[in-house]
């Protein structure tokens, strides 16, 4: 196989790394000296060899970790998978979306053969072998988005297409940024963002769902969102916020460029044939810091970003308390030299 | 009793009304506490819209202060009961027996009316059938998001779950599904700091 797959722990001892290779690639989210919140959204578009944005779905050297780690966040906690009656339709189309591009993209790694209904899936970093009849639930061992979403990495919501609004009325979340969908399942798109500080009045909300009414099947979208994570914990969870919260007191100005880790979530989004629905993939991306800054440009860049950032906006991503160390740590890295333009390394 | 201003608060949070008499071929009413109340002022507006309104009523602490005056209104049907939980299988009969064109009147608690408006819809009724007014306590119906177990009536934040025992803050992120606001462990990353407890809205 092409990529060799790291064994690697995300809890615990946390053994997980990011090769050479993975921090290259690392999807940096700012491109430029300061952040605030904007739509963001630009076409999923195959972009340079080798990025995180190459292929519809990017899979790494986290893949068989990543998916072992989800495996124990639902043995834990069940509820971290759930779909209303309404949106089994939606789940068969994205089983086939991450099927089909897949296979496409990694021959080398997943192999779909279909004759009519009849399907027959191969996916070889996992071990993994199914032939089940598509649209056909009783032919799976669980319902089909639990089934393809147990094999892809980053979490998945289903949003329903309704009274001129979207519905997260499905979803299989284990690496979120501190949201739970057991609580959120059902709600509108105004309403699962509102918790979020300025934005609404900033009218990116309301300028962003209407594009996404809009979507057009064939024509997915992406955008980055990140937040600062303690240890390269995947399943910040509020659900598991009273076990995993106690861990930002653990930083020193010693570790702190060990322990933080910049999170970064690829967001992509896709009409969906079937249902209507729309397919919001959440790929969570973690680095630590000692690795961001070895690329001079991106710590640079995050030490100016994190230091001007509005007291509010670093309180809502969890930070604000450790701010000042981590913000010291960078200074180390930053120069005061200009930065290129763009998000990627120079 | 003057009603309560809840001051502006992000979009996942329910917003209430005042009840207004709407045309309908019968009327489901159903209130807790002073809940009563709005349906006094509702009756008084509209005193035709009684001899087809089944009025379901949880009296709470108020005890018999209300129940006079709503039999006074002369109800087709009036049943007061020791909680909602005991009136909840008459709720869901009377949702199911009622036919097209039936109107909706929720009224007291929020925890009253989020727990009725989730019987309203897993019902197929529409939200646009069902009215709701706030009146009385400002207690919340508050679900750990830790343990899952929902605490009702819930005054102060931060709290005691009722079920798993941690310290919570009580946010003002709603789930209708749930009918119930989120709490959230005070202390998770300083344990045992915990802020002393405030009423809520002060």
């Amino acid at each position: 196989m092409t990529i060799q797959f790291n064994d690697e722990t995300f809890y615990d001892d946390f053994t997980f790394r990011n090769s050479e290779r993975a921090i290259r690639r690392f999807p940096f989210p700012f491109h430029e000296d300061s952040y605030m919140y904007s739509v963001n959204l630009e076409p999923h578009l195959s972009l340079r060899p080798g990025s995180v944005y190459e292929k519809t779905f990017d899979v790494d050297e986290h893949y068989v970790s990543e998916m072992r780690d989800r495996a124990r966040v639902l043995s834990d906690d069940p509820l971290r998978c759930q779909s209303l009656p309404h949106m089994t339709l939606a789940g068969w189309d994205l089983l086939e979306l991450i099927m089909v591009e897949k296979a496409k993209d990694y021959p080398d790694l997943f192999e779909l053969h279909r004759a009519g209904d009849r399907w027959h899936w191969i996916n070889k970093p996992l071990g993994i072998e199914q032939k089940f009849t598509f649209l056909d639930e009783t032919t799976l061992p669980c319902g089909p988005m639990e089934y393809i979403t147990r094999q892809a990495q980053g979490d998945f919501a289903l949003l329903d297409h309704r009274d001129d609004n979207l519905w997260m009325d499905a979803g299989m979340v284990t690496t979120q940024a501190d949201w739970s969908l057991d609580f959120d399942i059902g709600m509108n798109f105004y309403e699962w963002h509102a918790p979020v500080p300025k934005a609404h009045e900033l009218g990116v909300f309301q300028r962003a769902l209407k594009f996404l009414l809009n979507l057009q099947q064939g024509a997915p979208v992406r955008r980055l969102n990140w937040t600062m994570t303690v240890n390269p914990l995947l399943d910040t969870s509020p659900e598991n916020y009273h076990k995993w919260g106690v861990q930002k007191t653990s930083v020193t100005s010693e570790n702190v460029g060990s322990k933080y880790h910049l999170r970064v979530e690829l967001q992509t989004l896709f009409r969906l044939p079937r249902s209507n629905a729309l397919a919001f993939p959440i790929r969570c991306y973690l680095i630590r810091l000692e690795d961001l800054v070895t690329v001079p440009k991106w710590g640079r860049r995050l030490h100016r970003v994190l230091r001007d950032l509005p007291e509010e906006l670093a309180t809502y991503k969890g930070f604000i308390r450790n701010r000042p160390m981590i913000v010291g740590y960078l200074s180390q890295f930053d120069d005061g030299a200009e930065t290129s333009p763009g998000i990627w390394p120079d | 009793m003057p009603r309560f201003q809840f001051p502006k608060s992000i979009q996942s949070r329910p917003v209430y009304g005042t009840l207004t008499a709407r045309a309908g071929t019968s009327h489901l009413m159903l209130a807790d506490a002073e809940g009563a109340d709005a349906l006094v002022d509702l009756a008084a507006s509209a005193t035709e819209l009684m001899a087809r309104a089944h009025v379901i009523y949880i009296p709470k602490a108020t005890g018999a202060t209300y129940t006079e005056r709503l039999r006074a209104l002369k109800p087709a049907q009036l049943y007061v009961g020791p909680s909602l939980d005991a009136a909840l299988p008459r709720l869901r009969k009377a949702l199911a027996d009622a036919h097209m064109g039936l109107q909706i009147y929720l009224a007291g608690t929020e925890g009253l009316i989020g727990q009725a408006m989730q019987e309203a819809i897993a019902a197929g009724y529409p939200a646009s059938a069902i009215q709701t007014e706030h009146r009385g306590s400002v207690a919340r119906r508050v679900q750990c998001v830790h343990c899952k177990g929902i605490t009702e009536d819930v005054e102060t934040t931060p709290f005691v779950c009722s079920h798993c025992g941690l310290n919570l803050f009580v946010r003002d992120h709603y789930s209708r599904r749930l009918a119930a606001f989120q709490g959230v462990r005070v202390d998770a990353e300083d344990p045992g700091e915990v802020p002393v407890s405030e009423g809520l809205y002060q």
